[in-house]
C-alpha cells in the first residue's frame, strides 16, 4: 500500500468509505509517523490508546454518512478536551485536565472523527513562531532551522509532516494563516462568531476564532463544515443555518471582482513576496476574475490597534489563572497576594507576562481613553474600510505574510519585529472577517509562501471557491523531505 | 396627624451640621438561576454545591445572560419610576481575590440597564422624594471563610455569579430615620414586584453607605466616606451616627476628612478605615468582549410595564379612596405586600375602617410580640374578618373582642365558636336589657333621684352596674339608649 498519510483528507475519506483502508490502519499509520517525528516537537500530549479504541469502534460499526468517518485528528492544545490534559502551551496549566469538551472539537467528534493528540502552540496562543511554548519550540518540517509559524505552530508542523490528516487552530491575529503560509498548507480564519469559542482557552475574546488547517482547499471546506455552527453557550456565536461548504465548492470564478489593496505593499517587503502576489493576480485574472485596485487607508494602524486590544482583553482573560482552583500553584507564597505573585511569575512565560503588562497598562485609569478607547475607535475605522470596499468587490487578495518562515531564535529578542510578522493578517481579525491563506509558491530558498483571500462576513464559500480555482491552476506542490525520521 | 419638623442635626461646638447620605443598595435578584450560568441560587445549600464551570471560571467558559434576571431588573426599574435604557453594556471590573474566580466581576459601568428614577418616603414631616441615580446588574462574588481553619481560608462559590441589582441613590437622605424609611420602601417595592425577597439575614439586601456632613445651610457637599457592605438597617443607622459624629469632630478640630472606604465594626460600634483614596483599586473597567451589548426592545419593556402589579404608592391612594382610610392607616397597611393582601381580604368580608383599626392595633401588637410576619399569623384573615364583623354587628363588645382575640391566637379557632362556647355573646335584646336596667334602677332609687336633680355624672355609675350585672356582655350602645330613656321617665 502506498503511504496513505501523504494524501489529502478528502482522498483519505474516500479510501475509508470505499474500505480501501480501515480506520484502525489509518490511525496506526499516523501513530507510526508521530512516533518517528519527535524531533519536530509538534505534540504536547498523544492519545493513541483512545484513538485506537475509537478506530476499532468505528471499524466494528462504521457510519460512512458522516463528514469525517473514522478519521483521527490532532488538535491545537488550546481546545479543552474532556479527560485529556489541556495546557495552552503554558506551565500554569501543566496539570489541567478538563471535564468538558470544547464545542468545536465536540462537533468534529460528532462528525465521526476522534482525537489523536494535542498539538503544541505558543503559550496562550501568544506568539508568531511557536517559541513561547512552555513545552519547547516546534520545528518546521520545511527545514530543521525554521520556525513553523505561530501560534498554531504544532498544528502546521504536524499537518505538513503528515502527522495528522487535517487539524484545527485558533487565529487571534494570524495564528492559523501565518503558520499555514510558513508550511505550505491551507489555513482559514472564519468570520468571527461562525465557530463557537466555548471551551477554547481564551486569549482575546473579541478576536479569537477557531478554524481549519488542511492540505487542500477541499479539505478546508470539509473541516469548516464539520466544526462550525451556532452555539447558544457562546453569546457571540452567529445564529444561522449550517453551510455545506464542501458540497457547494465550485471552481468557476468568472466575473468575480478581486480587490488589490495598495496599502499591503509595505516597505522592505522581499521581492519574492511581491512577485508571488503578481503571480496570484495573474492566475485569478486568467480564470476570468476582474482585478480592482482598492484602498484600505487605515491599514497602517491595524498593528498598533491590535497590540492594544488583544493584550487588554488577554490581561483580563488570564486573571483566572491564579492558582486557587486548578492548574499550577506555587507552594512558596506565605499569604494570598504572595501566592498569586509566585504562581503567576512561575506559571507564565515572558511573552505572556509582557502582554499582560501591556494590557493592564492600556486599561489603567488615566490611560484608558488614550489607548483602549482610541484603539476601539480605530478598529471601527478599519472595519469601515473593509465594508466600503466590499460594496464593489467580492474578495481581496494580499500576501499572507511579509516573508517566508524565519529561523528559530531569529526574532526572539526583538518582540516588535516578531509582531510585524502579523501585519497582513491582523486587520482581518479586527474587522471580524473570514480570510484564507493558501500556498502559492516558494522563495529563493524553496520555503513556501502563501497568499491571503479576504472575504465579506460569512462569505466563506466564496473565498473557498476562489481558493479552489486558484489551487487547481497554481501548480504548487509541497516538497517536504522527511528528514526527521 | 400633626406634622413634625425635620430635626436631625449633629450639634458641634461651632454649630449645627447636616448629615448627607447616599446609599448603594445591593439587592439579590429573585431568579432560579444565576446571572450568567444555569446554577441554582437557592440559599443554604452545602458549600460549593451550586457552582458551574462558568461560576468557577474554568478555561474557555463563557457567560450567557439569563433573560429572567434582565426582566427582573427592568421590572425593578419600572417600580422605581426610572428610565429603562434600551442599550446597556456589561463591563469587566478587574481585581484579584480568592472568592472572585474570573479575576473580574461582570458589572455595568458606563451604561447601566436602568437610569434615573425616584422613590417617595412618608416621613412624619411630610412626604419626601429620594432620587435614584441608576440601577445596574452585576455578579455577586463567592464567600471567603476565614474561621474554619487556623492557617487556611476556605472559599464557597455558591454565591459566585448570582445576579445582584445595585441601586444607587442620589445623596438625598438626611438622617438615619430617612435611611430606615428608604430601605424599607425599596424592600417593599421589590417584594411587591417579586424581584428581590428582601431578606437581609440571608444577605439578599446589603448596602454601601456614603456619609458626609456640612454646616447647616451650606450649599456644597463635604468630603464623603463610604462604609462598605452593611447588612442591616440598624447597623446602617449606627454606622451613620458614628461616622457623622466622627466627621464633625474632625472638622471642628480643624482637621481634614480623607475620602476613604471604611468598615463598620458591629462589635465595637465604630467605623474603621479600610483603604484610602490613594490605595483605591484601579478596576480597569472595559466592556466584556464575551457579551454583546444588551439591546432591549421597547415592546418588551412596555409588556413588562403592563404586567406590573399594583405598587405601594398606588395601592395607598386606592386604600384611601376605596376603603375610606386616612393617609396614615393606608401607609401602614400597604407597607408590605403581605400586610396589604391580608387587609384586603379582611376588608372584603368586614367593616373596612374597623378592620384597619383592629389590624393596626391588636393584630400588629401580637405579631410584633411574637416576632412573626403577617404571613405566619396564627389568625387567618377570614377569622379576623369574622371577629371584626362580630364587633361591628354588636354581637360582642370591644372589650370582649379582646378576650376573643387572645383565645383565637392561642387556639386558632374561629371567633364564632369561641363566642358561642364561652357564652360571650353580647346582650343586645332590648327587653332583657330593660329588665336588667329596671332592676338596677329600683335598687338604687336614691341615685336615680340625685341624677334627676342634676347630678348627671351618675350616668356612668348606672352603666357600670349594668355591665357588672351582665358580666360585661351588655351592648353598651343599647344600654345607653335604654338607660337614658328610663331615667327620663
Amino acid at each position: 500500500m502506498t503511504d496513505i498519510t501523504n494524501q489529502s483528507l478528502n482522498e483519505i475519506i474516500e479510501n475509508v468509505k470505499t474500505k480501501k483502508v480501515s480506520s484502525t490502519d489509518l490511525t496506526k499509520a499516523y501513530i507510526k509517523n508521530i512516533e518517528s517525528a519527535k524531533k519536530l516537537n509538534a505534540f504536547v500530549t498523544t492519545t493513541f490508546e483512545h484513538a485506537l479504541a475509537k478506530a476499532k469502534q468505528f471499524d466494528n460499526k462504521p457510519n460512512f454518512d458522516q463528514l469525517l468517518p473514522g478519521i483521527p485528528l490532532a488538535v491545537k492544545d488550546l481546545f479543552c478536551t474532556e479527560n485529556t490534559k489541556t495546557t495552552a502551551g503554558s506551565n500554569i496549566l501543566n496539570n489541567f485536565i478538563p471535564s468538558y469538551e470544547s464545542t468545536v472539537t465536540k462537533n468534529l467528534w460528532d462528525s465521526g472523527s476522534f482525537l489523536l493528540g494535542k498539538l503544541n502552540c505558543d503559550e496562550f496562543a501568544m506568539g508568531s513562531s511557536n517559541e513561547t511554548s512552555h513545552y519547547g519550540n516546534v520545528i518546521n518540517p520545511v527545514g530543521d532551522k525554521l520556525v513553523p509559524g505561530g501560534s498554531s505552530g504544532g498544528s502546521s508542523s504536524a499537518l505538513a509532516a503528515d502527522l495528522t490528516p487535517a487539524t484545527i487552530g485558533t487565529d487571534t491575529g494570524g495564528s492559523i494563516r501565518q503558520p499555514a503560509s510558513f508550511t505550505g498548507t491551507v489555513g482559514l480564519k472564519p468570520t468571527y462568531g461562525l465557530c463557537s469559542r466555548w471551551g477554547i482557552v481564551a486569549f482575546a475574546s473579541s478576536l479569537d476564532q477557531a478554524g481549519p488547517m488542511t492540505k487542500t482547499i477541499k479539505d478546508c471546506a470539509i473541516m469548516l463544515e464539520a466544526m462550525s455552527g451556532f452555539d447558544e453557550k457562546d453569546s457571540t456565536s452567529i445564529n444561522k443555518k449550517k453551510d455545506q461548504y464542501s458540497k457547494n465548492l465550485k471552481d468557476n470564478i468568472k466575473g468575480l471582482k478581486i480587490g488589490i489593496p495598495k496599502e499591503y505593499r509595505v516597505d522592505n517587503m522581499p521581492k519574492e513576496v511581491d512577485e508571488l502576489w503578481e503571480k496570484g493576480k495573474k492566475i485569478l485574472k486568467d480564470l476570468g476574475a476582474q482585478l480592482i485596485d482598492i484602498s484600505l487607508p487605515h491599514t497602517k494602524y491595524a498593528l498598533p490597534t491590535y497590540y492594544i486590544v488583544a493584550p487588554a482583553e488577554a490581561s483580563s482573560n488570564l486573571a483566572r489563572y491564579d492558582g486557587v482552583r486548578y492548574g499550577y500553584r506555587s507552594t512558596q507564597g506565605k499569604d494570598l497576594i504572595e501566592m498569586y505573585e509566585k504562581t503567576r511569575s512561575e506559571g507564565f512565560g515572558d511573552e505572556v507576562k509582557r502582554r499582560i503588562l501591556i494590557g493592564t497598562y492600556v486599561l489603567s485609569s488615566g490611560y484608558y481613553d488614550a489607548y483602549y478607547l482610541k484603539a476601539q475607535k480605530v478598529r471601527q475605522l478599519i472595519k469601515k474600510d473593509f465594508d466600503d470596499s466590499f460594496k464593489k468587490i467580492d474578495a481581496i487578495l494580499t500576501p499572507s505574510t511579509p516573508s517566508s518562515a524565519f529561523k528559530i531564535g531569529e526574532k526572539t529578542n526583538d518582540p516588535v519585529s516578531m509582531y510585524l510578522n502579523d501585519i497582513f493578517t491582523v486587520p482581518v481579525n479586527l474587522a471580524g472577517l473570514p480570510a484564507l491563506s493558501m500556498p502559492a509558491g516558494v522563495d529563493k530558498q524553496s520555503h513556501p509562501l502563501g497568499l491571503q483571500l479576504i472575504g465579506k462576513a460569512l462569505d466563506e464559500q466564496k473565498i473557498l471557491n476562489i481558493g479552489y480555482a486558484f489551487e487547481k491552476n497554481c501548480g504548487f506542490k509541497n516538497e517536504i523531505k522527511k528528514w526527521w525520521s | 396627624m400633626s406634622k413634625e419638623k425635620f430635626d436631625y442635626f449633629i450639634k458641634g461646638e461651632k454649630g449645627k451640621y447636616e448629615v448627607v447620605i447616599g446609599l448603594e443598595v445591593h439587592a439579590q435578584v429573585l431568579s432560579k438561576s444565576k446571572l450568567f450560568s444555569g446554577s441554582s441560587t437557592k440559599f443554604g445549600a452545602d458549600p460549593n454545591n451550586q457552582v458551574s464551570l462558568i461560576d468557577s471560571a474554568f478555561p474557555g467558559m463563557l457567560p450567557v445572560i439569563n433573560e429572567e434576571c434582565i426582566k427582573q431588573a427592568v421590572r425593578t426599574g419600572l417600580g422605581l419610576n426610572a428610565k429603562i435604557n434600551n442599550h446597556s453594556v456589561f463591563d469587566r471590573k478587574n481585581y484579584f481575590y480568592a472568592d472572585l474566580p474570573q479575576g473580574y466581576q461582570i458589572s455595568q459601568y458606563k451604561n447601566p440597564i436602568v437610569g434615573e428614577g425616584k422613590v417617595l418616603l412618608d416621613m412624619p414631616y411630610g412626604s419626601k422624594e429620594i432620587g435614584i441615580e441608576r440601577l445596574h446588574l452585576e455578579q455577586d462574588a463567592g464567600k471567603s471563610i476565614h474561621d474554619m481553619d487556623p492557617s487556611n481560608t476556605y472559599v464557597d462559590l455558591n454565591r459566585s455569579g448570582i445576579a445582584l441589582m445595585e441601586i444607587v441613590s442620589k445623596p438625598d437622605l438626611r438622617s438615619p430615620d430617612e435611611v430606615n424609611a428608604y430601605i424599607k420602601k425599596l424592600r417593599s417595592i421589590m417584594k411587591y414586584l417579586g424581584t428581590c425577597d428582601g431578606n437581609m439575614q440571608e444577605g439578599s439586601l446589603r448596602a454601601d453607605v456614603n456619609v458626609s456632613v456640612r454646616k447647616e445651610g451650606d450649599k456644597n457637599f463635604g468630603t464623603r466616606c463610604e462604609i462598605k457592605n452593611v447588612n442591616s438597617i440598624k447597623f446602617m443607622q449606627m454606622a451613620i451616627e458614628y461616622e457623622a459624629a466622627r466627621q464633625v469632630e474632625l472638622i471642628e478640630s480643624g482637621k481634614e476628612i480623607d475620602q476613604e472606604t471604611r468598615l463598620f465594626d458591629t462589635k465595637k460600634n465604630e467605623t474603621r478605615s479600610m483603604r484610602s483614596k490613594e490605595d483605591a483599586h484601579d478596576y480597569r473597567y472595559f466592556p466584556d468582549p464575551d457579551l454583546l451589548p444588551l439591546k432591549l426592545e421597547q415592546k418588551l419593556i412596555d409588556g413588562l410595564k403592563k404586567s406590573l402589579p399594583e405598587l405601594p404608592d398606588k395601592k395607598k391612594e386606592r386604600f384611601v379612596k376605596e376603603y375610606g382610610l386616612n393617609a396614615y392607616e393606608a401607609n401602614v397597611l400597604v407597607s408590605e405586600k403581605e400586610i396589604s393582601e391580608y387587609y384586603e381580604e379582611v376588608a372584603k368580608l368586614s367593616d373596612k375602617k374597623l378592620a384597619a383599626t383592629w389590624m393596626m392595633g391588636d393584630l400588629f401588637a401580637m405579631l410584633n410580640d411574637k416576632g412573626l410576619d403577617i404571613s405566619k399569623s396564627p389568625i387567618s384573615a377570614k377569622h379576623f374578618a369574622e371577629l371584626v364583623q362580630a364587633i361591628k354587628s354588636g354581637e360582642i363588645s370591644g372589650r370582649i373582642a379582646k378576650e376573643v382575640f387572645e383565645i383565637m391566637v392561642e387556639s386558632g379557632d374561629n371567633p364564632k365558636k369561641i363566642i358561642e362556647s364561652k357564652g360571650m355573646k353580647q346582650q343586645s335584646d332590648p327587653k332583657e336589657l330593660q329588665k336588667m336596667i329596671n332592676e338596677i334602677l329600683s335598687k338604687n332609687k336614691d341615685k336615680v333621684d340625685q341624677y334627676k336633680a342634676g347630678k348627671e355624672k351618675l350616668f356612668g355609675f348606672f352603666v357600670g352596674q349594668v355591665m357588672k350585672l351582665s358580666g360585661g356582655k351588655a351592648n353598651p350602645q343599647l344600654t345607653n339608649e335604654i338607660l337614658k330613656k328610663l331615667l327620663k321617665g
